[in-house]
Parts: C-alpha cells; structure tokens; sequence
C-alpha cells in the first residue's frame, strides 16, 4: 500500500534517536518512518536491533531521547501516556493475560478501566470471544492456566482490541506457539485486520510470517531503518546486501528443502 | 467432670484471662495491620524507603519481647506527663495501652517483608502488560500486583497473629492480664498446672486464629465466597470473647497490685478478700515489675499493693546507710508522703528482707554461721541471685563490707534457685519470709555488720485513695496482723501448690484464731 500525500500517517516517527545511558550506543538512531491508516507493517531484525524500542514509542512504554513520535497527528509526549494506552491495542510477546482473572476479566480489562459499563462489557466480551474462535459459554469463566497456548494468544488479541482501538501493536504475537497455531492464528488476525479496519505494527524474527502477512516491512538494523518497502519491492529491488540475505532465506530455504527431497526421491 | 482443683480454678478465671488476651493481641493485629500494609504499599516502589522501614522492623524484631514490652510504661509514663501538662488530660501508661502498641510494633515485619516482596515478586512481563492495557501504578498495584500477591501477604498476616498472640503473654508484668497470668502466676507457685493451662490455651488461641485466616486466604484462592464468610464469621467469634467479660462485669472499684512472687500473690488475694467483704468489687494486676508496680500506684492505675520498707530505702531514696526497723519505717513513711502523696497505711509485722542463705549441712561443715564466716571461703563457693538482687545496691554493700568475693555468680529463677543450693551453687541471694528456706532446709546467715536494711512489709496506699476510708477500714486487719512465722507457713503452701486465693483465706483464718471466717462469700 503506497501512501497518497493527502492521507496524514495514523503514526509517524521524525527523527526519532533513544539512548538507555549517556555513554550507550544508541538503541535508535535518528529515525524517521510514517505509516498509513489501514496499514499491516512488519519490523523485522535481530534482536537488539531497536525494533522492540520503536513499537515502545507508540504508546510511551518508552519516550524517546529526541525526535518526535506522532499519533493521529499529535505528539505523544504531549499526551496522558495512561490515555494513549488505553485507545491502543497492545499483545505482548508473552501473552501477560493476568492469572487470578478470569478470560472475560482479562479481555473487558481495558473497557472497565475506561468506565463503560457491565452490561456492555459483558456484551463486548461474548462477541471478542466469538471473533477469536473462542465460543464464550465454554471460555467466559475460565482462568489463563486452563488453556492452551494458542487459546491464550487468542485471548491476548480480543484484550487488545477489546476497546475498539484503531491501532494494534503485537510484540512478537505468535513467536512462542507451535507452527500449525502460529499459521492458523497469524491468518485469523490478518483477517481481523482487514474486517475491522485496523492499523497494525508487528515485530517479528519470522522473515516468512513478515512477507505473507504484512502489507510492508520495516528492516531495522544497528537502531536504522536497512529497508522499507512492499514485501515484493523489497525482495526485488533489496537496498542492501543484508537486506537481501534476509529476505532471501525463506527462498533459499525453501529450495534447499526441495532440493533435499528430490535427492531422496521423494514426491 | 474437672475433678483437680488446679484445673477448675483455672477454668475459672479462662473467660477473663482469654478475653483480655484476645483483646490485646488482636487489637495490636489489627493496629498493626493498619499500619504496615499502607506503609509497604507506600514504600514498594521507593527502594530508600523500602530498605529504611525493613531495616527499623528487623532491629525491632530483634528486641526481645518482653524487654519490648517494658520499654513502652516509662516511654508512654513521660508521653502521659506531657499530655497532662500540654492538653490537661492523662492516660493510663499501664497495661493496655503500652502492650498493643508493642505487639503492634512487634507485628510489623512479618507483614511488611512478606507484602513488599510479594509485590516484587510479581512476574515483570505482568507488570509490563498492567501498564500497556492501560493501567495506572496504582490500578496496576490493586488490581493486578497485590491480588497475585496475596497469598505470601496472607502468610506474612499469619506469622504476626501467631507471633503477637504468643508474644501476648508477655504483657502481663506491665499491667496486662493475659494468658500470661497463669504462665507467671503458676511458675511463681510451682504450680505448673497453670504454666501448662496457660501454654496450651495461647497456642490453641494461636492456632485457631491461623486456620481461620488459612480458610479466608484459600476462600479468596478459589473465589469461594462461603470461605471468606466462615472465615470471618470465626473471627468474629473470637473477637467476642473479647467482650465477654465485659458483659458481666463491671469496672472494679478497686485494684489492687502484686509483684510476681508468691508472697505478694497470697497478700493481694488477702486484700482483695477483705475488700470484697466489705461490699467492693476488686480487681488485681498480678505480676508487676519493681519499678512499674510503684510508678502504677503513684499514677493511681492500682490502689494498693504490698511493699518492702527497704526496696524503697536503697532502691528509691538512695540511702547508702542502715537505720533501725522503726526509724526507716517513720523516714520511708514521710518522704513517701511527700515526693509521691503516697500512703503507707500501715506495717503487716513482718520482715521480707534480703539475705544470703546455704543448705544446712553444708553450712555446718564449712562452719559458717555468719555473712562474715562466708567471706573468708566465698572464692571457693558458687552464688546464685534473682533477677533483682545482684543488681541491687544490698548486693554492693555486702560485697564491700564483707569482702565477698565468690567463684561465680549466676542469675535464676526463684523457683529454681531454692532446690539448687547445696547443688549447683554453694549460696543463694534468699527471702527471710520464704517458705522455702524451712521446705529446703537452709539456713540464713546472720549480717552482724547491719549492711541490709530492715525490709518491712507495708500497704501502700495510691494519692487518690489516701483519704479512702472504706479502704482503709477493709484492710485495717491486716495491721501488724502477720509474723515472719505466718507468712513462712502461707508461702509454704503456696509453693505447694495451693492457690493464692486458698492460702489467703487459710491465712485470714489463722488470723481469726483458726476459726471459720464469718463473713466468708
């Protein structure tokens, strides 16, 4: 999706640097990266690449040393960090459902904390249930540690999107599950995605889950931008040689792959 | 069904001494929940804070309890002294009041370790998502960290109820009946039917309090409602023993006080006695320290107690000198008058003073008959003292004047002390009214210096009951009323093992001239 110049970015970060010391180097540095209402994005890189810090940013879980952060056109640092929370969606790498609540407790977490009320809440847990394929008669009442992983990372979404927010953030979402959930789930969400109108930006070390998913991919490296583009522009056209490397693995996985399974005489 | 006497008298005074206890304890719980459960929220997320409050709770732990709990009468005594003298109003310093405020204290740490490292405790990935669904601090706190926290906090709640119901007992020798009354009263008697009674009721008391908080913290686990409620509801019903007593009596007319040996339990149970005859309720605060015995009767929290002329002469005025019997009796009469507007109504005949006594036979083979026989051989012999003596100023002079100079010097127990002479130390610090010194067959060494003042037996009367006629004629009786022989007799019983009430009334009937006492209830 390229963006046209009349639309203004639902997020935008200008000149955004982020330094944990004064002698550290920088976690992010100077960068700038605009995206669109609508918009799937991925941030691909390594660990400690910087891409965790930049997601951070969004909904001030961390404020930048310079540069500035834009939300639907105003700066966040001028805004209730507590607020801004709450109108953004947010799945965490590692669920973070909180054990001594029930499944309907965690997912209206963030409308009771706006102060809408019970009824409505309970209305807007039983439809988020249904979304994720959680029928909630079955689901409603229980706690965390009687599910599965993969019905926990559903529930993980329907608490991000419980509030109604226009933007989700997804730290690594689907990292810690099984390939078959991951694949199954990573779909259901982009189909969540697409109904619901939303604007997403997902970290991943999965560069494949990147490519299918994502409308574009963000590379960051060294706490830069390495590459930004359409994940078929970035194949084709890649700005660099790491970038390339990169996107190129599941490529040449998948032909090492086949190249093992001719070998065999396999099918 | 009770058939030993022990037994059924202490039964007898279970609702009182167990309603107190569990007023006391549970009133410092809840003091102390009060305060320490804010204070480590406050302090969790302050670590200068948090190490400032822990480090002051642990010193405090490290006091031990009953020296704790002596602390508070002189520190609340002077806070008292300048509410009078700021605000015009007093508050008793006795009993109650410094008890809570120590168990209060005493029950700190366990909740404030057990809440500040719950809380830490909790997952940071929690934490983390608390923040990015856009909780507050504080919503983070009660809505996420202290629930997850609350099972090691329950257990910390735990530990200070079971510390301070223990701990509890201790608050008898400044003023607070307890079930601390039978451990001190019995081991002052040797009635160990009582030491026991009063153990294994504060443990039960200890253990219930326990489960039914085990019941409410497993109840609030499995959200089950019914739980929590029979939790409380338990609760709730010891808290009403508290409040038992208090339905059926009322405020006593009179108190009377007694420090803890036997001797001063049977003399209350006589006063007591003789007060009651005439018509009073009485209550007694058994078990008083020294010091917090005189400084509770010249604040006027007890009304009378039985004192010794020569604690006062050495201990309180400070005289280095001998005087004879009838000369302190007249100077501790006046300067009690004076400095204090206490009223020494009156001497009971006999002499509790201090000396040094040996077992008979070994007496005899070193051939010692007198403190300055015992001199030339001391560095040989072990000596053994309560608590008190070898603090005591007597102890000093007769060191000095005599020379004494002995082997080794040991602290113990009254009770204890007695049945070890002859045994495990040579010479003992000794009462001369003690039942003991006939029961164990010592003998007491004569002081031809004169270095131990005379110890008469007087009733001390509070500022406010000077002028008490009715008291004054209760007790009248009891003037110049019992010899050194008597009261070696009562104490003898009691160290038999019969209660003080029974040996008071044994002795009101020797006094009578062994007839029935007519006026007995």
């Amino acid at each position: 999706m390229e963006a046209s110049s009349d639309t203004i970015p639902v997020i935008a970060f200008d000149g955004v640097s982020k330094r944990y010391g004064p002698r550290a180097r920088p976690a992010l540095d100077n960068v700038s990266l605009a995206i669109q209402p609508g918009e799937f994005i991925a941030l691909v890189g390594q660990s400690g690449s910087g891409k965790s810090t930049l997601l951070g940013m969004i909904n001030r879980l961390i404020d930048p040393t310079s540069g500035t952060v834009w939300f639907e056109g105003e700066n966040v640092q001028q805004q209730d960090p507590v607020m801004l929370r709450r109108h953004i969606g947010y799945v965490f790498q590692d669920i973070g459902l909180f054990p001594h609540m029930t499944l309907a407790e965690n997912i209206g977490i963030t409308p009771r904390l706006l102060g809408w009320d019970k009824a409505r809440i309970a209305a807007r847990v039983d439809e988020l249930l249904n979304l994720v394929q959680l029928p909630p008669e079955r689901y409603r009442r229980r706690y965390p540690a009687q599910l599965s992983g993969g019905e926990r990372q559903r529930a993980g979404v329907a608490r991000a999107i419980a509030a109604q927010p226009r933007v989700v953030l997804m730290d690594e979402p689907f990292g810690a599950l099984d390939l078959r959930t991951r694949d199954a789930l990573s779909r259901d969400y982009r189909k969540l995605h697409d109904a619901l109108g939303l604007t997403t930006v997902m970290i991943t070390h999965d560069v494949i889950e990147a490519v299918l998913l994502a409308d574009r991919i963000a590379v960051i490296q060294d706490g830069r931008i390495a590459g930004l583009g359409t994940p078929q522009g970035l194949i084709s056209d890649p700005p660099n040689e790491d970038v390339r490397a990169l996107l190129n693995m599941p490529r040449e996985q998948a032909q090492r792959l086949n190249a093992l399974l001719r070998e065999n005489g396999a099918r | 069904m009770i058939s030993n006497p022990a037994i059924a008298e202490a039964f007898s005074h279970l609702p009182d001494y167990l309603g107190q206890h569990v007023l006391v304890s549970l009133t410092a719980l809840a003091i102390g929940l009060a305060i320490s459960l804010p204070l480590a929220l406050f302090s969790v997320r302050r670590p200068y804070l948090r190490n400032v409050v822990l480090g002051f709770a642990s010193i405090v732990q490290t006091i031990p309890g009953l020296a704790l709990l002596a602390l508070f009468y002189p520190l609340l005594l002077g806070a008292a002294a300048l509410t009078t003298s700021w605000f015009g109003f007093d508050f008793s310093a006795l009993g109650f009041l410094p008890s809570v405020l120590a168990l209060a204290l005493y029950s700190m740490l366990p909740v404030l370790r057990n809440t500040i490292t719950g809380i830490e405790g909790v997952q940071p990935s929690l934490q983390r998502a608390a923040r990015g669904v856009g909780m507050t601090n504080r919503q983070s706190l009660f809505m996420v960290e202290l629930p997850l926290a609350m099972p090691i906090i329950m257990a910390g709640i735990r530990t200070a109820a079971v510390w301070v119901i223990g701990t509890a007992t201790l608050s008898t020798p400044i003023g607070q009946t307890s079930l601390g009354n039978y451990i001190f009263s019995g081991l002052q008697t040797q009635n160990w039917v009582f030491v026991l009674f009063g153990c294994v009721a504060a443990a039960l008391l200890a253990l219930v309090v326990d489960q039914l908080l085990a019941l409410m913290e497993r109840g609030a686990a499995a959200r089950r409602k019914s739980s929590i409620v029979a939790g409380l509801l338990g609760l709730a019903l010891v808290v009403s023993i508290a409040f038992v007593p208090g339905l059926f009596s009322r405020k006593a007319d009179y108190v009377v006080g007694a420090k803890p040996f036997s001797e001063q339990y049977i003399l209350a149970a006589l006063m007591a006695q003789r007060i009651e005859a005439d018509g009073h309720s009485v209550s007694r605060r058994e078990g008083l320290g020294s010091n917090i015995i005189f400084a509770a009767l010249a604040a006027s929290e007890i009304d009378a107690y039985v004192e010794y002329t020569g604690t006062i002469w050495s201990a309180m005025m400070k005289h280095t000198d001998i005087k004879p019997r009838e000369e302190t009796l007249t100077e501790v009469r006046q300067w009690l008058q004076r400095e204090h507007g206490i009223t020494l109504a009156g001497a009971l005949g006999f002499e509790n003073s201090y000396a040094l006594a040996m077992k008979r036979s070994e007496a005899e083979k070193l051939g010692i008959r007198t403190i300055a026989d015992l001199a030339r051989v001391a560095p040989t012999l072990t000596i053994a003292g309560d608590y008190e003596f070898l603090s005591r100023p007597e102890w000093t002079a007769l060191r000095t004047t005599y020379g004494l100079n002995f082997r080794a010097e040991r602290t113990m127990q009254p009770e204890f002390m007695y049945p070890a002479a002859g045994n495990e130390v040579d010479v003992i610090s000794a009462y001369t009214s003690d039942g003991r010194i006939a029961q164990y067959d010592l003998v007491v060494l004569e002081d031809p210096r004169h270095v131990i003042p005379p110890y008469d037996a007087v009733l001390l009367l509070s500022p406010k009951r000077g002028k008490d006629d009715s008291l004054i004629a209760a007790l009248k009786p009891l003037d110049d009323a019992i010899d050194v022989t008597l009261m070696r007799q009562a104490n003898l019983r009691a160290n038999q093992g019969q209660s003080p009430n029974a040996v008071a009334q044994w002795l009101w009937d020797q006094l009578r001239g062994g007839k029935p006492d007519a006026a007995k209830r």
